[in-house]
């Protein structure tokens, strides 16, 4: 009886404790049950009969030589509501969304493909260094982020764009984080589509890969501790997961009893190296398991399939205090990166078939129009609104007169270039300067260690200037010494 | 009668470092069967950075090996191959994600042969660009050179032209240490001539030994990989102003080669050191060190000076970037500085 107590409490008052609850506390064992409970004394101190009595796994003992075969061949099912022309298969399953809100979906999918196709154009006429497109993917990112709660703490990897398109993250401000512009909240600092913001829960992106996966256990258990009703949801590829520290976060998430969403992104490619030669078991939903983690597949390119299963796993994450893995199936159809050229090493074909047979966009389009909320008018005025939308945002990031970290851009009579700060003294440039020196090296947080004879690269980053418009001094290229 | 078997035509052929790390490696896969490659990109798709173009094609999936993204994962299956008995050449994407490897490089790799008295080598080589690049900020540009240069029980390589890098990879191949070759992106692309001799299937640049790029007499200008360029531009604008540099390859960085330093800065009396990384503990501040403490130190006429990197995270904007690494003008800066000119 009181197992049955302790189980209902684990697995939610509301639900009774049916054949899967039964499953579910053997395999729990002694899961969520306190030190001195009785059950938990009594599963130390065995009967007389011939059981296993081994500390490390529940289990009856077998006298037959039976290696378990992995099963890839029918693997883990792939959890779908749309089929791929955007009909609900089982009604039952509809989240029966407000129609505001679906268009909310399909306008934050649309609008960050629109802005992608820009900043990717941008990094080949030489404005920007780098960029990674999300082709493909939109439906992973809307759809987690809309089953969220505004203040859930995101621990991205790259290609997550999406998520904080949906928190409605200014386009200037991804603009500004590309571009390293002043208006740019990371200062210069981090390479393009790094981004993040405190403000909408959002970890600032960080190269090496799967490291947020320890780091958004920690989060997430910090969250358990302050009684926060709050998720941590940690995205990652199918790549990623190979890394060390994605079975490190795994294992602590499940031994810790952290209120967290493993969310894998399976695109299908590791830039060049295909999954076949990433892993050969079931992908990654088939390691939850192994690790005590409640897992599910779905389909990533059905966005009301990704919504279903965040929903759910956030409530119960919450509610439970244990971790889920979602891996999102889905495909990259755009390059790794502006790096990359993937006609190497994939057919167009194969690209194609996923932008023409079966992309997020275009499936939710159809459920849209199939209720009537979208049509074709609609759809050629959004396009023209958000393109209008992403180069004005543009233009104000790039435009003369803007100040980067470090520099200007100034009017001349050859027309509009870069400049850097000069040798010469700040007053002679009749620019007014937003900090002062000794400001600007405290706030760089590096000491001015070396004296001046010793010729450190200036390297101080510095504040940007406020320069009067059509002033028209010519400025020789150099940079700022610190004296 | 003209002595014409006496002539000897040295063909100077233009090739890039990228080029020649590859054909370096392409002829130590073909010399001896155990060596083999492994790292992310590597095969089909010729290497992240192109550097293993064509090896896959030619040498098959049994030599030219593609992982999945673990670096602690394959830095690891590496050095158990080499402890078995085969050469590997494990490649980094870049040195910054060799520290998720570290511990293999460190404690595996070079801890190894001394830890079990002398019986088990580990004849590897981690290669992979190192230092600044381009745009790619913090976590794409640190400099490694100090950190894998404080180990005892490595050899660490930095080459800087297309000679350095075909002679140094080959070099670290045939070595039965373990070896770290820090090569760099920006001078991957960079074509220099390769002579005859350098073109030679058999041709090694000796490991622990520094080249003098150029002679001088007034300043001794010492430094690795991608700077050696900009100390040479320096030494040419300032040889207009009769200043003459004598510029330091190191080429090594660990076995270092202070013998070259020493004997360069007992002849002019001055020196500064150039490097990307950071300043502290760097290695500079080794050579600075060294030259204390050996014979050099009273010949100097002025404090040795170093020109580093900033000291702060490689930030992305360009403007910030150009001003975080040593430059032509730092450079030409700090030799005047010494010079008390």
């Amino acid at each position: 009886m009181a197992v049955v107590t302790a189980a209902a409490r684990v697995l939610g008052s509301s639900r009774g404790l049916g054949q899967d609850g039964l499953l579910l506390l053997r395999r729990l064992g002694v899961r969520g049950l306190a030190i001195s409970h009785p059950q938990r004394q009594q599963q130390r101190f065995s009967s007389l009969d011939d059981k296993p009595q081994f500390p490390g796994a529940s289990a009856e003992f077998i006298d037959k030589l039976e290696f378990i075969q992995p099963n890839v061949i029918s693997g883990i099912p792939i959890y779908r509501v749309m089929d791929r022309q955007g009909q609900i298969i089982n009604p039952s399953e509809d989240p029966n969304l407000p129609q505001e809100k679906v268009l909310k979906f399909y306008k934050s999918m649309t609008l960050l493909n629109t802005m992608d196709r820009i900043l990717y154009e941008s990094q080949r006429q030489g404005r920007i260094s780098f960029y990674m497109t999300n082709y493909g993917e939109e439906g992973t990112h809307v759809g987690s982020a809309a089953a969220l709660d505004n203040t859930d703490l995101v621990f991205g990897q790259y290609r997550e764009a999406g998520v904080l398109m949906y928190r409605d993250y200014p386009l200037e401000l991804f603009m500004a984080q590309c571009y390293g512009n002043v208006s740019d909240l990371g200062k210069g600092r981090q390479m393009p589509v790094h981004y993040g913001c405190k403000e909408r829960h959002f970890v600032t992106i960080s190269s090496p890969l799967a490291t947020q996966i320890p780091q958004a256990v920690g989060a997430a258990y910090a969250a358990k501790r302050a009684n926060a009703n709050r998720v941590v949801i940690c995205y990652f590829g199918e790549g990623a997961a190979s890394e060390g520290d994605a079975h490190a976060g795994f294992n602590f998430a499940a031994t810790l009893e952290c209120p967290i969403i493993f969310f894998c992104r399976n695109n299908g490619y590791a830039i060049s190296t295909p999954t076949s030669e990433q892993y050969r078991g079931d992908g990654i939903a088939a390691r939850g398991p192994g690790y005590g983690i409640m897992s599910i597949r779905v389909d990533g390119n059905d966005v009301f399939a990704v919504y279903n299963a965040t929903k759910e796993a956030r409530r119960r994450a919450v509610a439970e205090n244990q971790p889920f893995l979602i891996e999102a199936m889905t495909y990259r159809i755009g390059h790794h990166s502006t790096s990359d050229d993937s006609s190497a090493y994939r057919s167009v074909d194969e690209v194609n078939y996923w932008d023409k047979q079966d992309h997020p966009i275009s499936r939710l389009r159809h459920y849209l129009q199939s209720r009537g909320w979208w049509d074709d008018e609609q759809e050629k005025d959004w396009r023209k609104q958000s393109r209008k939308k992403v180069r004005a945002s543009l233009w104000e990031t790039s435009a003369p007169g803007g100040v980067f970290w470090g520099a200007a851009l100034w009017r001349t009579p050859e027309g509009w270039k870069v400049w850097s700060l000069g040798d010469t003294e700040l007053g002679d440039l009749g620019v007014t300067p937003v900090m002062s020196l000794s400001g600007q090296a405290a706030w760089a947080h590096a000491p001015l260690p070396y004296p001046s004879s010793v010729a450190v690269a200036p390297c101080l980053p510095f504040a940007p200037l406020s320069l009067k418009r059509g002033t028209g001094v010519s400025i020789s290229e150099g940079c700022v010494r610190i004296r | 009668m003209a002595a014409v078997s006496g002539l000897v035509r040295r063909s100077l052929e233009q090739v890039t470092v990228r080029e020649a790390i590859n054909q370096g490696m392409d002829e130590e896969l073909e010399r001896d069967e155990k060596v083999f490659l492994l790292g992310e990109e590597v095969a089909q798709y010729d290497g992240a950075y192109k550097v293993s173009r064509g090896l896959w094609k030619k040498y098959g999936d049994k030599r030219i090996i593609d992982t999945p993204i673990s670096e602690m994962g394959f830095a690891g299956i590496a050095v158990g191959a080499a402890m078995a008995g085969l050469r590997p050449i494990c490649e980094f994407m870049t040195f910054n994600f060799s520290m998720q490897a570290i511990d293999q490089v460190i404690n595996s790799a070079a801890k190894t042969y001394y830890m079990s008295g002398g019986l088990q080598p580990v004849p590897i080589v981690f290669r992979g660009p190192n230092g600044a690049s381009a745009g790619v900020a913090a976590q794409h540009s640190q400099c490694f050179a100090a950190w894998y240069g404080h180990c005892p029980g490595l050899k660490v390589v930095s080459p800087w032209n297309s000679e350095d890098a075909k002679g140094l990879i080959k070099s670290a191949i045939r070595d039965n240490n373990p070896v770290v070759v820090l090569e760099n992106e920006l001078m991957y692309g960079v074509p220099f001539e390769l002579s005859s001799e350098a073109q030679s299937k058999d041709f090694l640049v000796p490991i622990g030994k520094a080249k003098i790029e150029r002679q001088g007499t007034h300043i001794t200008v010492v430094s690795h990989s991608r700077p050696v360029g900009h100390c040479l531009e320096a030494a040419t604008v300032l040889s207009k102003e009769g200043i003459e540099c004598e510029v330091i390859n190191m080429r090594t960085i660990r076995p270092m080669d202070i013998e070259t330093i020493e004997a360069s800065v007992m002849k002019t009396n001055h020196l500064v050191t150039v490097e990307g990384g950071w300043p502290q503990f760097g290695v500079g501040a080794e050579i600075c060190a060294r030259i204390m403490e050996g014979p050099a130190f009273n010949f100097l006429d002025a404090p040795a000076v170093r020109v580093t990197g900033a000291d702060v995270p490689m930030p992305y904007a360009k403007i910030l970037e150009d001003n975080s690494v040593p430059q032509v003008k730092d450079i030409i800066f700090a030799i005047k500085k010494t010079l008390n000119i």
